[in-house]
């Protein structure tokens, strides 16, 4: 391979890499234009496992052009030969090292984020409770507090920490929200907590990220942040003006096929948990939050903890 | 079952598949005949228990699935390339992109590394053949009429459509009802017992076939990395077995392992289809190290640096690689101290394959470096597995990875691995070992063209997934809509991705261009030693007789042909007198062709759920075994005349051809 070859490639993938980060600053690039603190905590770590990576991909590459252009077997080449060396501990010792020290750095910032998302996003806001239901192929969301429903969109108070409570009528599907913070599967028969918040009020796309058959394509919802006095002034409408979701609409509901946006003014008691025990919960209380409030309280140290009933 | 559920029917691309195979079948029979070749076929290579023979058997099967499979990719690259496309419906997407995961993991990367395996460490370790020739032939051909088997499902029966690792409830009979997910569980099924005995078969021909004299610090390192693979292998396909029986005792018997309605759960499947699949990916990657170790050291005219260093990273990689197999869904609500138990397992995967490419890098340091075109598929992995493995520190880093997960970002990520790694690595491979297998180089300036389009092509196509992977494209979908696509960046994005899929598929049609080019008019090799080569393998002639060593090479350490020849040039090298001794070999045998076809009558009654015709498959293979274990004569020796024979052609042929040349 030609140096001039050699260069191109090198320039491609740096241009790529500035492409790649000038899009920070444009709002395409959803995952990495947070809109509240979980998304936030995320793309900080994204940032230093780009530069902790950049550390040692960017040296090697240039070690390797260079050795690729300087030991190249031409006429007139007269770099030093030594086809017997292959042999030394001091070069072993560097490069076994810097990964170990690289990776190690990477894992504490990767554990303490782990850790750090498990709990609500900020501490003296009490968190509202969004109940997400995936099914074939569209999402339900049910609000215990205001005990209304809505299909294919959510509306949460923005400033204030959501507990989404995850499960699924129909196979895995995964909710994700990027520019509120990462994705957790909905699950059959368990229902589990994400942490999230929106910082600012605006309407987020999210979508469904884990296969699920025929419509899973879409299944694209939007979250829409809105002020606390709006949220509940939309809650109180939707109270006032939607239609009731019986047991009956719900059956039919979760009947593979693809709907618009829907809002209910209310929904049959213990429909979530009805959900998770009939797909199996029933033989797996231990993999399920609730949301409910006794539950709440224990939440801070775990994704999931015992649904004690 | 009336036939228009038999046959996949109201699709015009099936019928024309329909029309091709059709067609195809007759052309093939017609040849066969005409030309009076039915015998030679059956003689020469159904029956065959030779490894070099296998191994050519393997490459063209896999050769055929990167093709099946690449067309499946093209399909797909073209539905997305616009906004609301119609080109294909859902249900199609979704068998399409499950069949490309499946035959490109299973019926192209594994046969291609099988094909390097038979191609290469008997003869890299002076051995006359594998431990067990006949076990050889019967993983081959399973794995042959698995991949039959998982392929007519595309126009008889329907095919699967849950992903290519087809998670539960998904997969189950609920959700995905018809043969379409048994022909998935099946064609793996069959397949993977093939790949289960061939790791076994390899691990033994490692430890205990090597020629005597070769200590285990003596081996190539490509050898080294067989059988670090196989190892994995031996640890790995048992689990997938095991999930398949179960998905199977679901399916077809009402169990209830994976749903979670009579208290089964699906993440109990999530888990052991990890815990076989990403030992997986090690297993397909390592050999591929295996082979940039021995052509950058070959090309670089250089001792490979850090032998040691490079074993023991092998060894660790396989090891390390069984825990690791979490990252592949930490966002299934684990608590948090199991997500980071896994993510930092993952990242420390990323050691020993740094240390890899450092010493790789310093076996140029000092060294003569002739650009030839297995070492351009070096040249090119570097860069690509050096940013492919970033990429994987990223999606280690578990918070991060709640972004990246099953986005277009990890579609960017494992292509650009296994691609820049995995297909880099075998087509490395290829163009190295060709002439010693076929006697001939493949030509030059149509290798570098393919090279290129790959390169371009490559880059073109993964790279905009990053930034659709930003973007918040999630995988598998088979459309956006055009709001979506323009207001989101999503379109133009997708159309390059498109291009850059057609110029590797272009790529792909120089390389067959250039094999069949090579075919008449590549140049010939009769020095048996066509690069000028370091290990056992280009001692011999070119193509290797049937026996491959006439006598077993004493070997006095590493790197020994090169040495030799040293010692040759030097005139210090002592000629150790020529005694040949009656070499024993297996005799061919049909059994292991007529035992896969019973398996595929197996195989496809229980896909179509018709129990008879499954338990009839089953006692036929049960009596293939029970005719062989009362086969005594299944070997025969070859008389020292044939060998001098063979020897002096052979040398005859070498002399003739320096002539040539000379004059």
């Amino acid at each position: 391979m030609s140096k001039g070859i050699q260069f191109a490639k090198f320039s491609f993938l740096a241009l790529l890499g500035m492409v790649l980060l000038s899009g920070c600053d444009n709002s395409k690039y959803i995952v990495l234009d947070p809109k509240g603190p979980v998304g936030q905590q995320e793309l900080h770590l994204i940032i230093i496992s780009v530069i902790l990576c950049a550390i040692v991909i960017i040296p090697v590459l240039a070690i390797f052009v260079y050795f690729a252009i300087r030991y190249r077997d031409k006429q007139g080449n007269n770099a030093p030969y030594q086809p017997e060396w292959d042999d030394s501990k001091v070069l072993e010792v560097v490069w076994w090292g810097i990964p170990i020290v690289i990776i190690a750095v990477l894992g504490v910032f990767t554990a303490k984020t782990t850790l750090a998302l498990t709990k609500p996003p900020v501490k003296d806001v009490k968190p509202v409770v969004v109940q997400v239901t995936s099914m074939d192929w569209k999402w339900m969301f049910t609000y215990p507090d205001k005990k209304v429903a809505t299909v294919n969109y959510a509306e949460i108070p923005a400033g204030v920490p959501v507990q989404f409570i995850l499960t699924s009528d129909a196979p895995m599907n995964s909710f994700w929200v990027p520019q509120l913070g990462g994705q957790e599967y909905t699950m059959p028969g368990m229902s589990m907590g994400l942490w999230l918040q929106a910082d600012k009020t605006g309407t987020y796309f999210g979508s469904g990220a884990n296969f699920t058959g025929k419509g899973f394509a879409h299944m694209q919802f939007k979250v829409k942040a809105v002020t606390q006095d709006e949220f509940n002034k939309w809650a109180d409408g939707v109270k006032k003006n939607s239609p009731a979701l019986t047991k009956a609409g719900y059956d039919k509901l979760a009947k593979p096929s693809l709907v618009k946006e829907l809002s209910y003014s209310s929904y049959p008691n213990g429909l979530f948990e009805s959900i998770v025990d009939k797909n199996g919960g029933k033989y797996y209380h231990h993999m399920s939050n609730m949301g409910d409030s006794k539950s709440m309280s224990d939440m801070s140290g775990m994704d999931m903890k015992k649904h004690d009933n | 079952m009336n036939t228009s559920h038999f046959f996949v029917t109201g699709d015009p691309m099936i019928y024309g598949a329909d029309v091709s195979i059709v067609l195809v079948t007759i052309a093939i029979i017609f040849y066969l005949s005409y030309f009076k070749k039915w015998g030679w076929l059956w003689r020469e290579w159904i029956t065959t228990v030779d490894h070099k023979r296998i191994g050519i058997m393997y490459l063209l099967a896999s050769l055929l699935m990167l093709f099946r499979g690449g067309v499946d990719a093209i399909l797909m690259r073209l539905q997305l390339a616009v906004p609301n496309s119609h080109f294909l419906a859902s249900e199609h997407y979704n068998e399409i992109f499950t069949t490309h995961g499946t035959i490109m993991i299973l019926f192209m990367a594994m046969p291609f590394m099988f094909a390097l395996f038979n191609m290469v460490v008997p003869l890299q370790i002076g051995a006359r053949d594998v431990a067990y020739p006949f076990l050889n032939a019967v993983s081959f051909w399973l794995f042959f009429i698995g991949a039959m088997l998982f392929n007519i499902s595309f126009v008889i029966g329907g095919s699967a459509s849950a992903g290519w690792l087809s998670y539960p409830p998904l997969s189950e009979s609920q959700f995905s009802p018809g043969p379409g997910q048994n022909f998935w569980i099946w064609g793996i099924q069959i397949s993977g017992i093939g790949s289960l005995a061939t790791g076994i078969n390899f691990i033994v021909t490692i430890l205990k076939m090597r020629t005597p004299s070769m200590r285990l610090r003596d081996m190539p390192l490509f050898t080294w990395s067989v059988l670090s693979s196989s190892i994995a292998i031996l640890g790995a396909f048992p689990i997938l077995t095991v999930s398949l029986v179960m998905l199977t005792i679901d399916r077809l018997f009402g169990g209830h392992f994976f749903t979670m309605d009579g208290g089964g759960n699906p993440m109990m499947w999530v888990n052991l289809i990890w815990m076989w699949g990403h030992p997986e990916v090690y297993i397909v990657v390592l050999p591929a190290f295996g082979v940039f170790s021995e052509v950058v050291a070959n090309f670089s005219k250089k001792r490979i640096f850090g032998y040691g260093s490079m074993v023991f990273s092998m060894i660790a990689i396989s090891v390390v690689s069984y825990f690791t197999w979490v990252h592949h869904f930490f966002t299934m609500g684990a608590g948090a101290d199991v997500n980071i138990v896994f993510a930092i397992c993952t990242m420390i995967i990323a050691i020993p394959t740094g240390v890899k490419i450092f010493n790789w890098i310093f076996t140029m340091y000092r060294g003569r470096i002739t650009v030839t075109q297995p070492l351009l598929w070096f040249y090119a992995f570097v860069p690509t597995f050096l940013v492919g493995g970033a990429t994987g520190v990223m999606l280690a880093a578990a918070p991060a990875d709640y972004q990246y997960h099953n986005s277009y970002f990890l579609i960017a990520h494992f292509h650009q691995v296994l691609i820049g790694g995995v297909v880099f690595g075998y087509l490395a491979g290829l163009y190295y070992w060709w002439p010693k297998l076929f006697g001939f180089k493949l030509n030059e300036r149509l290798g570098k063209w393919a090279f290129w389009l790959w390169q371009i092509g490559f880059y073109v196509c993964f790279m905009p997934q990053y930034a659709l992977g930003f973007m918040g494209m999630t995988r598998r979908i088979y459309t956006y809509n055009a709001t979506m696509g323009w207001d989101m960046g999503w379109a133009p994005l997708n159309f390059i991705s498109t291009v850059g899929a057609f110029l590797m598929g272009i790529g792909f049609i120089f390389q067959a261009w250039q094999i069949i080019y090579s075919i008449k008019h590549g140049e010939r090799d009769v020095t048996g030693d066509a690069w000028d080569g370091r290990t056992l393998e280009w001692s011999i002639p070119s193509p290797p007789p049937v026996y491959n060593f006439a006598i077993l090479p004493d070997v006095k350490g590493r790197d020994s042909w090169w040495y030799q020849k040293q010692e040759m040039k030097n005139g210090t090298y002592q000629e150790q007198p020529v005694k040949y001794e009656p070499i024993h070999m297996p005799k061919n045998s049909g059994i292991p062709f007529i035992m896969s076809g019973f398996w595929f009558v197996a195989g496809f009654g229980f896909t179509f759920e018709w129990m008879w015709m499954g338990v009839v498959g089953l006692i036929g293979v049960v009596l293939t075994l029970f005719a062989r274990s009362f086969q005594y004569d299944t070997d025969y020796y070859i008389s020292v005349e044939e060998i001098e024979r063979t020897e002096k052609a052979l040398a005859q042929k070498r002399y003739a051809s320096v002539q040539r040349t000379a004059n």
